[in-house]
């Protein structure tokens, strides 16, 4: 029945928009780290969707077709800022220190969007189930 | 109407040709930040017509079986977006939300129908 697998493809939607939430968290929580080389320093990570398949359901997975599953986690490309701060524990022997690469805005606002799309996944859920208890209910009445 | 035959009529059919049209909307609100994904709807007059009509059946070994060829639901149409986005996806959370919530109500209308219907076979039956 088609109803009942809304609330599948709605929760898969609210599990990848929380998995992008938890990043930008962890993106946000990392933003003022400092490290002694650019590789070391700490990167914005980024999630990219992907839609489950119809012949993906099949094999194991539980959530039909149309859902939505994290394809891969990226590390942000944007550049490490190099600031000069020889006072610094981990500054290099230069004098240098490279921080993150996060950008608190960006973070801010991805977190916005991710709640949102969150609430529309919620709302879809709700209206789902009315419709679910309305059909139910006809057979009571 | 046939009361033991078709008792609902075209809104038993209806009834699924909506629901089917709920669970595709909620996959594009789904998808909305999903790179590629290109939001679908379904045609709803020929959504109708598939379920009332009998599909066609495989009358000799050498026909293709319905669901194997490429035009096995022609109901499914791509949606054309208003604006073009960078990630190639086609979901407009405010069109898909306007379309939900218009396909909820439609959902809701062919239930009432349905329950009219049945109030009115029971009432004649209890004969009051």
């Amino acid at each position: 029945m088609s109803i009942t697998k809304i609330f599948d493809i709605a929760g898969s939607a609210m599990n990848a928009q929380m998995v992008r939430m938890n990043l930008t968290a962890s993106n946000l929580a990392n933003a003022t780290t400092a490290a002694s080389s650019p590789e070391e320093a700490f990167k914005a990570k980024r999630a990219v969707f992907r839609t489950i398949l119809d012949e993906q359901t099949s094999n194991g997975n539980s959530t039909p077709g149309g859902g939505v599953r994290i394809d891969k986690i990226f590390d942000d490309p944007a550049l490490a800022p190099r600031i000069h701060e020889p006072s610094h524990p981990q500054a290099d022997k230069d004098g240098y220190v490279y921080k993150s690469n996060v950008n608190e805005v960006t973070e801010t606002i991805e977190m916005m969007a991710a709640a949102r799309s969150f609430q529309n996944s919620v709302e879809v859920a709700s209206t789902a189930r009315e419709l679910m208890l309305k059909t139910i209910d006809m057979i009571k009445g | 109407m046939n009361i033991t035959n078709n008792p609902f009529g075209i809104h038993e059919s209806a009834l699924r040709a909506r629901s089917e049209r709920l669970e595709l909307l909620a996959k594009n609100i789904a998808n909305a930040d999903t790179p590629q994904f290109k939001a679908r709807d379904i045609d709803f007059k020929q959504a109708l017509l598939k379920s009332e009509k009998q599909t066609m059946r495989a009358t000799h070994t050498n026909h293709f079986q319905i669901s194997q060829t490429a035009g096995g639901n022609d109901a499914l149409k791509y949606r054309v977006p208003f604006n073009a986005s960078a990630d190639g996806n086609t979901v407009e959370m405010p069109v898909e939300q306007a379309n939900y919530g218009r396909a909820a109500a439609d959902y809701r209308a062919t239930l009432s129908f349905i329950q009219d219907k049945s109030n009115s076979i029971k009432r004649a039956l209890r004969g009051d």
